[in-house]
C-alpha cells in the first residue's frame, strides 16, 4: 500500500534547509499496523505530516508510492479522498464551523471523489450517531464548533470519530495517545482496534509503549535523528521501554561516526 | 507555500461577476453643482417649497464645510464639479404603472443580477422598491401594504403623497448640517425609499430595495427614511450591486430610522458595489451616513451589514438610545480584498436609562485590503444602568493586508457597564491543512473558515439574505489562501 524509499525531508530555517528526515525506508502493506516510535525531534510527526501533504516541509530526496502511484503528485485533499487519514497530534480549532458540518463536508468530498452520491442530512446523522455511541461521545459535540472548547480527550476522540466515519485505507495516528488519561486511552485504542481490517493499514506514531498494550502492532520502527534506527516486532517496543531511547540514539551516533569515518577513508 | 501563493494570485484575479451596463437613455443634468442645479433637481421632481428650501440650506452649509480626512481611507481628490447630480431613466417620464410598463432592459438587468422582480413578488413575498440610477421604477406589493396602513414607496412619491410625514421626520436623525457627505446628500439627493409603519402594525413581509449605479460619472445620492410608529415592527433589507466601471463613482447615501415607543426596526444590508479591479482601479466610493433613533421607551433598532463591495466603504450605522430601556444592535461583516478599503463601525449613544447596545464586528482582509473598525460607545450622564457589549474580530488572509481597530469609549455615568473584546487572527495554515487533510479543497476550506468566522452576523440575516451573503463572501474570497 505504502512504500517509502530513501525519503529526505527538511524544513526552511532562515536561508538554510534544516534536515529532519534523512533517508527513511518503510513498506506498509494492507492489513498491517506499524508503530513508529522515537524520542522528541526524531522526525516522527514530520513523517506523518509529510505523508498527509503538509507543504511547510521540503522533500529533498526519495520517493513515496501509495497504491502504486506517486504520493507527492497529489495535493493533501486528493490524498484524503484516496483514503489517507491523519489523526492530528494537535487538532486545530475552527470557530463558527460546526463539527458535524466539517465531517459531512469531508465525507461527501470523498463520496463525490468515488462517484457516489452525497449523503443527505438524515442518512448522515444516522451514520454518525452510531459511531458516536461507539466512541462514547456526547451528541452535543457534533454541534459545537470544530475542536473549540474541547478537552484534550474530546479532541482526540473526535479525531478517531472522523477516522471511523471516513473509513480510510491508510490511517496515520500522530501521538493520538498523548495527553489522554487511562480511560480515554482505552476508548481511543478500542476505536483504533475496531478499525483494523485486512484492507486497511494503520501507522501509529507514538512516544510510549502503553498504547501498544491495547493495539499490538505487526511491526515497530524506532526513529532516531531522521532515520529508522531499528525495526522489529512488538517486542522491540518493550525493549525500548526498558532501555530508553538513549539505547537507539547511541546506535545512531555510532552509525553517524562510522559513516563519517568511511567518508574520510574514501577521501584519503 | 509557493504553489499556494501562486494559486492565490490566480484566483484573486478573477473578475467581478455582476459586471455589465444597461443602455438606457439617461436624462442627465450637466456636471457640476450650483444652486441652479439644486433648483433644477427640485423642479424636475415637482417638490413642494419646503423641500427646495431644505436642499438650499444644506447646499449653503455644505459650501462652508471641508471634506473630512480623519479616517484611514485614502483616495484621490474628488472633483465635486465633475459629477452629474441627476440622472433618471427616460422611461420614467411616462411613468410606468406596473411591471409591464417597466423598460424590459431594466428588468433584464435585475434578472442578470438574480433579482427577478416577478419571481420575488410571487415566491419570496418581498416587496421591492428598486432604485435604478436615481429614480424608483418599480414598486410592488404596495396595495397589500396599504391595506395595513403601511406606506412603502419611493422617496419622491412620499414627498408628493405624504409631505407632512416627510417634513416631520426628514433630517430629524441626520440633520442637514451633520457631516460633509450627509450635507451634500441633503442638497442633491434624488430618490430613495420611504417607509412608515403605523402604530401597532407588524409589517408582514421583509421590505427590500435593490440599488444599482449605472450611468457613468453619476454620483448617486439616495435618501432612505423609515419610521416605525408606536409598537410597530419592520424588517428592511437593502442589497446592492453595480456594473463594471473604470472611473470611481461617489455614492453618498443617508439612511434615517426612527423607532417610537416599543417599536422595532431591523435594517439589513448586503453591499456589493463594484470594488475596482485587482490593481485598485475604479470601484465605488461608498460614503454613507446611517443612523437610527430609538425615540421612545423600549424601542429597538438593529443594523446588520455585510460589506463585500466598493473600493472604499466608509460608514458607521449608529443608534441613538434616547428612550428608556431601548436597545441598539450593530452586526457587521466587512471584507476587503485586492486594494479595497473599509473604515466602518458604529456609534451607540446611550441617553436613556437602562439602555443596552451590542456591537459585533467581523473584519476580513485579503490581498492588499485595509480594514478598520471604528466605533464609539457613548454613555451620557442620564443613562443610568446603560450596558454595552462590543466584540471586534479581525481575520487576515495573506501578508499584504491590514486590520485596524479604533474603539472609542466615553462613559459619563458610573452605573454603566461597558465591555470590549477584540481579536485578530490569521486563517492559519493549520486550519487549512486540517480541512484539506479531510478531503476538503483549499478554496472550499477558506470559505468554510470565513463563514464560520462570520456566523454570528449571518445568523441575524433573513434566510435568503444569509444565503446571498455567504455566496458573496465565497465569490469575493475565492482562493484567498494565506
Amino acid at each position: 500500500m505504502l512504500e517509502i524509499s530513501n525519503l529526505h525531508v527538511g524544513i526552511e530555517a532562515g536561508k538554510t534547509l534544516q534536515p529532519i528526515l534523512r533517508g527513511i525506508d518503510l513498506v506498509v502493506k494492507a492489513g498491517e499496523v506499524h508503530a513508529v516510535m522515537g524520542p522528541n525531534g526524531s522526525g516522527k510527526s514530520t513523517l506523518a505530516q509529510v505523508l498527509a501533504g503538509r507543504d511547510s516541509y521540503t522533500v529533498t530526496a526519495g520517493d513515496v508510492r501509495y497504491l502504486g502511484g506517486n504520493l507527492f503528485d497529489l495535493p493533501p485533499e486528493e490524498r484524503a479522498r484516496e483514503g489517507i487519514f491523519l489523526a492530528f497530534q494537535y487538532p486545530v480549532e475552527i470557530p463558527g464551523v460546526a463539527n458535524i458540518y466539517l465531517l459531512k463536508a469531508a465525507l461527501n468530498a470523498q463520496r463525490m471523489h468515488r462517484g457516489e452520491p452525497e449523503l443527505d442530512a438524515v442518512d448522515f446523522l444516522a451514520l454518525i450517531k452510531g459511531q458516536l455511541k461507539r466512541m462514547g461521545m456526547d451528541e452535543a459535540l457534533l454541534y459545537r464548533p470544530v475542536n473549540q472548547g474541547f478537552s484534550g480527550g474530546e479532541k482526540k476522540r473526535n479525531e478517531i470519530l472522523q477516522m471511523a466515519v471516513l473509513e480510510p485505507r491508510l490511517a496515520i495516528l500522530d501521538e493520538t495517545d498523548s495527553g489522554l488519561d487511562i480511560d480515554a486511552l482505552k476508548v481511543v485504542a478500542d476505536g483504533v482496534q475496531s478499525m483494523r481490517s485486512p484492507e486497511r493499514a494503520i501507522i501509529l506514531v507514538t512516544h510510549y509503549q502503553r498504547l501498544l498494550d491495547y493495539i499490538v502492532p505487526d511491526q515497530v520502527h524506532v526513529l532516531s535523528q531522521g532515520r529508522i534506527a531499528r525495526s522489529g516486532g512488538p517486542e522491540l517496543a518493550l525493549e525500548l521501554e526498558r532501555r530508553g531511547y538513549a539505547w537507539v540514539d547511541g546506535d545512531q551516533v555510532a552509525a553517524s561516526r562510522a559513516e563519517a569515518g568511511s567518508q574520510r577513508g574514501a577521501g584519503a | 507555500m509557493a504553489t499556494q501563493a501562486l494559486k492565490l494570485d490566480e484566483l484573486i484575479n478573477q473578475g467581478y461577476r455582476p459586471g455589465f451596463t444597461t443602455f438606457l437613455e439617461a436624462d442627465t443634468v450637466p456636471r457640476g453643482l450650483t444652486e441652479d442645479v439644486i433648483r433644477l433637481i427640485s423642479a424636475k421632481k415637482a417638490e413642494p417649497e419646503f423641500m427646495l428650501e431644505w436642499r438650499l440650506k444644506a447646499y449653503r452649509h455644505w459650501l462652508t464645510m471641508t471634506e473630512p480626512h480623519w479616517s484611514t481611507v485614502r483616495h484621490p481628490a474628488i472633483d465635486y464639479q465633475d459629477i452629474s447630480y441627476y440622472s433618471a431613466p427616460r422611461s420614467r417620464a411616462d411613468g410606468p404603472r406596473s411591471l409591464a410598463d417597466v423598460d424590459p432592459e431594466l428588468l433584464l438587468t435585475y434578472e442578470k443580477l438574480g433579482v427577478p422582480l416577478q419571481e420575488r413578488e410571487l415566491l419570496a413575498g418581498v416587496a421591492v422598491d428598486a432604485v435604478f440610477d436615481s429614480v424608483s421604477v418599480a414598486t410592488t406589493f404596495k396595495d397589500k401594504l396599504a391595506g395595513l396602513g403601511i406606506i412603502f414607496c419611493s422617496f419622491s412619491e412620499a414627498v408628493q403623497e405624504h409631505p407632512q410625514l416627510v417634513r416631520q421626520y426628514l433630517g430629524s436623525v441626520v440633520p442637514y448640517t451633520d457631516n460633509y457627505f450627509a450635507t451634500l446628500n441633503s442638497a442633491v439627493f434624488t430618490d430613495g425609499s420611504f417607509c412608515y409603519i403605523p402604530p401597532g402594525v407588524r409589517c408582514p413581509m421583509e421590505l427590500s430595495t435593490y440599488f444599482r449605479i449605472n450611468a457613468s460619472k453619476t454620483g448617486q445620492f439616495e435618501r432612505t427614511l423609515i419610521i416605525a410608529d408606536t409598537g410597530a415592527y419592520v424588517s428592511y433589507l437593502e442589497g446592492c450591486t453595480a456594473p463594471m466601471r473604470d472611473e470611481n463613482q461617489l455614492h453618498a447615501a443617508v439612511v434615517e430610522l426612527i423607532a417610537l415607543e416599543g417599536a422595532q426596526i431591523k435594517y439589513a444590508t448586503v453591499q456589493n458595489w463594484y470594488p475596482g479591479d485587482k490593481d485598485g482601479r475604479g470601484g465605488i466610493y461608498n460614503f454613507v451616513t446611517k443612523r437610527g433613533d430609538c425615540r421612545g421607551a423600549n424601542a429597538r433598532i438593529s443594523w446588520t451589514q455585510v460589506e463585500t463591495g466598493s473600493a472604499i466603504t466608509w460608514k458607521y450605522p449608529s443608534v441613538i438610545l434616547r428612550g428608556d430601556n431601548s436597545v441598539g444592535e450593530f452586526r457587521s461583516v466587512a471584507l476587503t480584498n485586492n486594494y479595497q478599503q473599509a473604515d466602518t463601525g458604529t456609534k451607540m449613544i446611550h441617553l436613556g436609562r437602562n439602555t443596552r447596545s451590542t456591537i459585533i464586528s467581523k473584519g476580513i482582509s485579503a490581498g492588499h485590503g485595509r480594514n478598520a473598525y471604528r466605533g464609539l460607545v457613548n454613555v451620557a450622564k442620564s443613562a443610568v444602568g446603560a450596558r454595552n457589549y462590543t466584540q471586534c474580530d479581525s481575520l487576515l488572509l495573506g501578508d499584504q493586508c491590514a486590520a485596524h481597530t479604533f474603539p472609542y469609549i466615553e462613559v459619563k455615568n458610573p452605573t454603566a457597564q461597558v465591555e470590549h473584546e477584540a481579536s485578530t487572527s490569521r486563517i492559519g495554515e493549520d486550519q487549512l491543512f486540517y480541512c484539506q487533510s479531510r478531503g476538503i479543497a483549499a478554496e472550499e476550506a477558506v470559505t468554510m473558515i470565513v463563514n464560520g468566522f462570520c456566523k454570528e452576523v449571518f445568523k441575524e440575516l433573513p434566510m435568503e439574505f444569509a444565503v446571498e451573503a455567504q455566496k458573496l463572501l465565497s465569490v469575493s474570497l475565492e482562493g484567498s489562501i494565506g
